[in-house]
């Protein structure tokens, strides 16, 4: 058989109806699961805890919730693309440095700013001790620990998501727009918000749609404010009355919650290209600002980076050479390193879902296979111990079949299988966990390489795999890198599938940072969590550097 | 409306991005300029928009300064107009949407009324409510004129207007232009590497080389008269042949004893390259003066043949397409010079 | 950084990777112990390596919150590879054994060196040790007579004086379980309403961070486990907060057990049991509670000598299982009471 009659056979085959949604479904299947369980346990709610939960838990949580995640979103989201607006667009001392130290407090873990924010300006803080000394009260002090401190510290937190979004948009065709406005009799402030912020929009929406979820799923820092939202609301049913099933349907509701917000997304944008596959950014330079808004934007900028990394990374350190120096000893090279593999691999595999995944939509546009990846990405939202769960007990659900079949071939000599404490079974519950962060960017560097492009390249006589090779790839360069970054620094910091999933002796960072932190010994968590931070510097720092170079 | 610009600078660290650029454009005239990549030409056009300030000089419009080195009228302010290279037309919003972007001024009904017009005069009145995405290359680069020209701007500037564009496409929609732009008597300022374009648009043109602005005139005066060796070769077709002065305005060469006008302050005896361009070349059966063809272009209407002459000089000539010699057959020629044009030998 | 062949290759390395570990996964050593556990490693890991030094029996473990380990040992069911579940709150014991999770392990050795309080009445999982949950007040501000016990909290005087940790934690959830079954519910919603009235802020999210708000004067008196309170007087021995032995009159100091069982289907029953009734014995009980500062549940060993410092005190007599037992009517309590 000669290649070019294989190759068009598997090009038909390809095409056909219903294989894209057939490979989306497989490609998938690892996030879909969790959900099936948590949607199944749905169907039949206790009713006496449902009772309870309606009239004492529920209100408050659900306001909470609310808040929390439209205050998150206002704030990281106006963050991350006020801060990409100056790197990206504008020229002050310093920007240089801050275009890639502002994506630094991505490696730190929320559950650890949060932590470091309310040792420090807490009531019992250094912070508020000093003032009481100075002026004898500090009751004038804004409380931490309230709705307005989670929130900014979450702000702080997941910023750099909207950031990294906003950033590259800005970059590709932020000036060369705001110049045609100007062009067009708008002062450069309308032209920012009548044209950069619009055409940055999917970008930054995608950006906050990843802060959100992230919001919505947290479990470690909103309990170190003792804040309750939907997700301790849904720890408390669990673990506090024992009650997995409505801790599952606490979770469907949630998912629900999840689902809307997406829909009412998708139905805002039209047919508008956001994108075009002109580079606009050539040769316009960056704005030059006036001294006052220099020196304010230099301030705001640096304010923003000593609250999210400096600052908390000070913190961080003092605790390590006062009080975690001594746990310091060989072992941490083996948790550096199994932190380090399994990122990595987390990072391939899910880049390579995401490719396939990014590709099957391109191919067979359909509404099924859509809907099939947008509930996918879902998993990102879920609570992690809820989503390794959910992952984990069909596994264990596999295992024991597969266990059955293996003892009705060999009767008592079959040997013991156990699937759920596997690297194979930590990657899947990683999968399903972190396919939106994955997903995201490479569906929107992938929108940038037009048909067009194809078409040419075709033209030429490349296509197939060498397209891919030759074309896609260089041109999704960013993309992938972006993907694979956000996706490392992620499970560096992941801590309930890491503990649930992971083989014997497979301690990471993230596990140390748990055995310290689960007795509250915070401060030698200083040293895991500072090593967490080292490690996941590295591709962030890589990454803007990089982008840095392509737009 | 007219645009000065005086002994305008602008710097880049210690790169002449434009060095000492004046000029004057009046109103409703079209100006160009010319010059190959990287000859400030872009940095020019960048400093009248606005973006970029001027190290020295001064940019006025209208007797309104624009630029000085302490001062920077805001480009918004400037009631300048924009066509960019890649027509930065906006992807989130439709045609229509983009031409009225300029209007906003305007009350909501008028400013419709207006962008609509604005595309019936560049013949997409059709398009409006389509992306710019669903437009060919030739539309999209109507809608960036319309979308300049919609506020009425007191002058348009285009960045390579067409360089994006085929041929084909670029001769036709240069000649658009020119139409639109002199119908609404707008004053504009294009900038080209595109000797072709900037001629088919231009009423005046200005040749920059390295930053500095070599000669600014009408196509014609660029052709016959170039002010320097730069802008003789980069404008049209021509060679060079040795000669030397033996009077006033009279140059020997191997083709023979020419005269010319311009430049009289010759010495005698001073070595000089005469510019020939093809059409001072006659071909002319009964001349005694014979060339070698080596080279021909069919163009038509016309043959261009590269001739050798005995010394092994190359001359360009153009001739009717009936007179068909083949490469390698001698003809003879005449020289018919309108204005010979000679520079001190290199 | 990423080319797609090296994409693929990395694919297929992965899945290398995954089947070896597959196949590892399948041939299981005969004899070793495998303990899943909820306490932390550095508490268990000594207690581990001396034991198989000792016998040299092997120990594997994986440590994670109680909830998930109960999860995954339910799924697991007949194929689960663990011996033993250890937790660090009677409370999830019981819900162990409740599920069916756990099995009786009848020792005499254990029932010689653990009180029958702090251990399961069906024999389905013991304390290891004991965490005793009572009253720190500021020695500044608080006199030791102007305390009494659990229930004095609530009273009027402490009004904005009184400092707790988050009613999402096990600890205070076991507390008011006890509380219920010693009051009944209705006079417990009116004490943890009282303790709620008298908050002076936002329930902590440790116990570290009430002593230190303590400390520095944002509150009187608060509850807290005591080896919180001497692993922070380990690192500022001039602390002006101290311990308060509550409810010595009449039912004693609530206490709570780390501690553990045999599962269901553990695959090394016997062993198992051995090494059940090795940790009650009192080198293994002294090293045990030792590391975290805490009360060996054996009677008859003292304590560290930093805890003895604190004195003696009468613990609670009820059995611990009631904690679990009532922990989910203490947590709806505590929801109306509006305690977060």
């Amino acid at each position: 058989m000669s290649r070019s009659s294989e190759s068009s056979r598997s090009r038909r085959l390809w095409r056909s109806p219903g294989l894209g949604v057939v490979f989306a479904l497989l490609v998938c299947l690892p996030a879909l699961v969790p959900l099936v369980v948590i949607v199944g346990a749905a169907i039949s709610p206790q009713a006496e805890v449902w009772a309870h939960l309606a009239q004492y838990v529920l209100p408050e949580v659900v306001a909470n919730t609310v808040k929390l995640v439209i205050g998150v979103a206002l704030i990281g989201g106006t963050l991350g693309t006020s801060l990409a607006w100056l790197t990206a667009m504008c020229e002050f001392p310093g920007r240089r440095f801050f275009d890639w130290a502002l994506l630094l407090p991505l490696a730190i873990p929320a559950y650890v700013l949060a932590f470091v924010a309310v040792g420090f300006l807490d009531y019992a803080g250094p912070l508020q001790a000093w003032l009481r000394d100075i002026f004898g009260t500090s009751s004038w002090f804004p409380r931490i620990r309230s709705t307005g401190g989670t929130i900014l510290v979450l702000s702080l937190a997941f910023y750099p998501y909207v950031y990294l979004m906003a950033r590259s948009a800005f970059l590709t065709q932020g000036r060369r727009a705001l110049e045609a406005a100007q062009m067009l009799g708008h002062s450069r402030q309308a032209a920012a918000w009548r044209v950069a912020i619009p055409l940055a929009r999917p970008w930054i929406v995608a950006g906050i749609a990843l802060i959100v979820m992230e919001t919505l799923a947290d479990f470690g820092a909103v309990s170190v404010f003792n804040y309750n939202t939907f997700t301790t609301a849904i720890y408390r049913a669990w673990f506090g009355m024992f009650s997995v099933s409505a801790a599952l349907q606490l979770a469907g509701v949630l998912l629900l919650f999840v689902l809307l917000a997406f829909a009412l997304e998708r139905r805002s944008r039209t047919a508008a290209h956001f994108s075009s596959s002109r580079d606009l950014s050539r040769e316009a330079p960056r704005l030059r600002l006036q001294p006052l808004a220099r020196y304010s934007a230099v301030c705001f900028v640096a304010l923003v980076f000593v609250l999210a990394f400096a600052l908390p990374i000070l913190q961080l350190l003092f605790w390590v050479f006062t009080r975690a120096m001594s746990d310091l000893d060989a072992r941490y090279l083996g948790f550096v390193a199994r932190s380090v593999v399994l990122s990595l691999s987390a990072a391939v595999v899910i880049v390579a879902a995401s490719v396939l995944l990014a590709y099957i939509l391109r191919r067979r546009p359909t509404t099924l296979t859509r809907s099939v990846i947008r509930v996918a990405m879902i998993g990102y939202a879920v609570p992690g111990t809820v989503l390794a769960v959910g992952i984990l007990v069909p596994v264990i659900l596999l295992n024991n079949f597969l266990q059955e079949q293996l003892r009705s071939w060999f009767g008592a000599a079959a040997p013991a299988l156990l699937l759920q404490g596997t690297l194979l079974t930590v990657l899947i519950a990683y999968l399903a966990r972190f396919l939106a962060v994955g997903f995201n960017p490479i569906e929107s560097g992938l929108q940038r390489v037009t048909h067009s492009i194809d078409e040419a390249a075709a033209g030429l006589g490349v296509v197939g795999g060498a397209l891919l090779r030759k074309v896609h790839v260089p041109l999704l360069r960013t993309s992938l890198a972006t993907a694979a970054t956000l996706v490392f620094v992620d499970v560096m910091k992941e801590m309930p599938i890491t503990l649930i999933t992971r083989p014997f002796g497979w301690d990471t960072l993230a596990v140390r940072v748990f055995e310290m932190t689960s007795e509250g010994e915070w401060e030698r968590a200083a040293l895991p969590a500072v090593a967490i931070v080292l490690v996941g510097l590295v591709p962030a720092a890589m990454l803007t550097r990089r982008g840095a170079h392509v737009a | 409306m007219w645009l000065e610009l005086r002994d305008v600078a602008r710097f880049f660290g210690t790169r002449k991005a434009v060095d000492g650029l004046s000029f004057r454009l009046a109103e409703g005239s079209i100006g160009c300029l010319l010059g190959p990549s990287g000859c400030g030409k872009t940095t020019a056009l960048r400093c009248i928009a606005g973006f970029e300030p001027v190290d020295r000089g001064e940019i006025q419009a209208h007797g309104r300064v624009l630029s000085t080195p302490d001062f920077l009228a805001p480009p918004e302010s400037r009631r300048i107009g924009m066509v960019f290279q890649d027509y930065a037309l906006f992807p989130h919003l439709t045609v229509l949407q983009n031409v009225a972007f300029g209007l906003h001024r305007l009350p909501q009904p008028a400013r419709i009324k207006r962008a609509q017009d604005m595309l019936a005069t560049v013949g997409l009145a059709e398009h409006g409510s389509h992306y710019p995405h669903q437009l060919s290359g030739g539309q999209q680069q109507r809608v960036a004129l319309a979308r300049a020209l919609a506020p009425e701007p007191e002058l348009v500037l285009l960045d390579e207007p067409f360089s994006s564009l085929d041929v084909e496409l670029r001769e036709r929609l240069g000649m658009e232009v020119r139409t639109v732009l002199n119908g609404l008597n707008a004053t504009a300022l294009l900038v080209t590497h595109d000797q072709q374009e900037a001629f088919a648009v231009a009423d005046m043109v200005g040749v920059m080389n390295d930053g500095r602005l070599e000669q600014w005139g009408s196509p014609y005066e660029l052709y016959h008269r170039p002010a320097t060796r730069f802008v003789a070769d980069f404008i049209g077709q021509g060679v060079f042949i040795a000669g030397e002065v033996v009077g006033a305005g009279a140059f020997q060469s191997e083709l023979g004893l020419m005269h010319a006008g311009g430049r009289a302050d010759w010495a005698k005896g001073s070595r000089v390259d005469l510019l020939l361009r093809p059409d001072d070349v006659i071909h002319d059966d009964a001349s005694q003066l014979r060339a070698e063809v080596c080279q021909r272009v069919f163009r038509g209407a016309d043959f261009l043949y590269t001739l050798k002459l005995q010394s092994g000089a190359r001359l360009l000539s153009l001739v009717p397409s009936h007179h068909d010699h083949e490469v390698g057959e001698r003809i003879g020629i005449r020289i018919e010079p309108d204005h010979v044009v000679a520079f001190e030998r290199q | 950084m990423l080319s797609w062949i090296s994409m693929r290759r990395a694919g297929a390395i992965l899945g290398v990777l995954g089947f070896a570990a597959v196949v590892a996964a399948c041939s299981r050593p005969p004899e070793q112990l495998v303990v899943y556990s909820a306490r932390n490693e550095q508490l268990i890991k000594p207690m581990f390596d001396r034991y198989t030094a000792e016998t040299g029996m092997p120990v594997r473990f994986v440590t994670d919150d109680a909830g998930p380990l109960i999860e995954r040992l339910a799924a697991e069911g007949a194929n689960s590879p663990a011996d033993i579940l250890m937790t660090v709150d009677a409370g999830e014991l019981w819900h162990a054994a409740d599920r069916g999770l756990l099995q009786p392990t009848e020792s005499s050795i254990i029932d010689a060196n653990i009180p029958a309080s702090l251990r399961d009445p069906q024999d389905r999982w013991i304390g290891l040790s004991v965490r005793a949950r009572t009253i720190v007040y500021s020695t500044e501000r608080v006199q030791p007579e102007e305390l009494g016990d659990y229930a004095a909290l609530a009273d009027e005087r402490w009004k904005g004086k009184l400092c707790l940790r988050t009613s999402k934690k096990v600890y205070n959830q076991s507390l008011v379980a006890m509380l219920i079954a010693e009051y009944g519910e209705e006079k417990t919603e009116s004490i943890v309403k009282g303790w709620v009235a008298n908050l002076a802020t936002e329930p902590f999210s440790n116990d570290t961070l009430l002593m230190e708000a303590i400390a520095a004067g944002q509150c009187d008196v608060g509850l807290v486990n005591t080896y919180y309170f001497g692993r922070l007087l380990r690192e500022k021995p001039q602390l002006p907060v101290k311990l308060f032995w509550a409810d010595q009159a009449a039912n004693g100091v609530h206490v709570n057990v780390s501690g553990a069982g045999v599962t269901a289907h553990a695959p090394h029953r016997a062993a198992a049991r051995k090494f059940l009734e090795w940790l009650s014995q009192p080198e293994a009980q002294s090293l045990f509670a030792a590391l975290n500062l805490e009360y060996p549940a054996s009677p008859t060993v003292p304590a560290d000598a930093a805890v003895l410092a604190w004195g003696d005190f009468k613990q609670s007599p009820m059995n611990v299982a009631k904690a679990g037992e009532l922990q989910s009517v203490a947590v709806k309590l505590m929801d109306r009471a509006g305690y977060r």
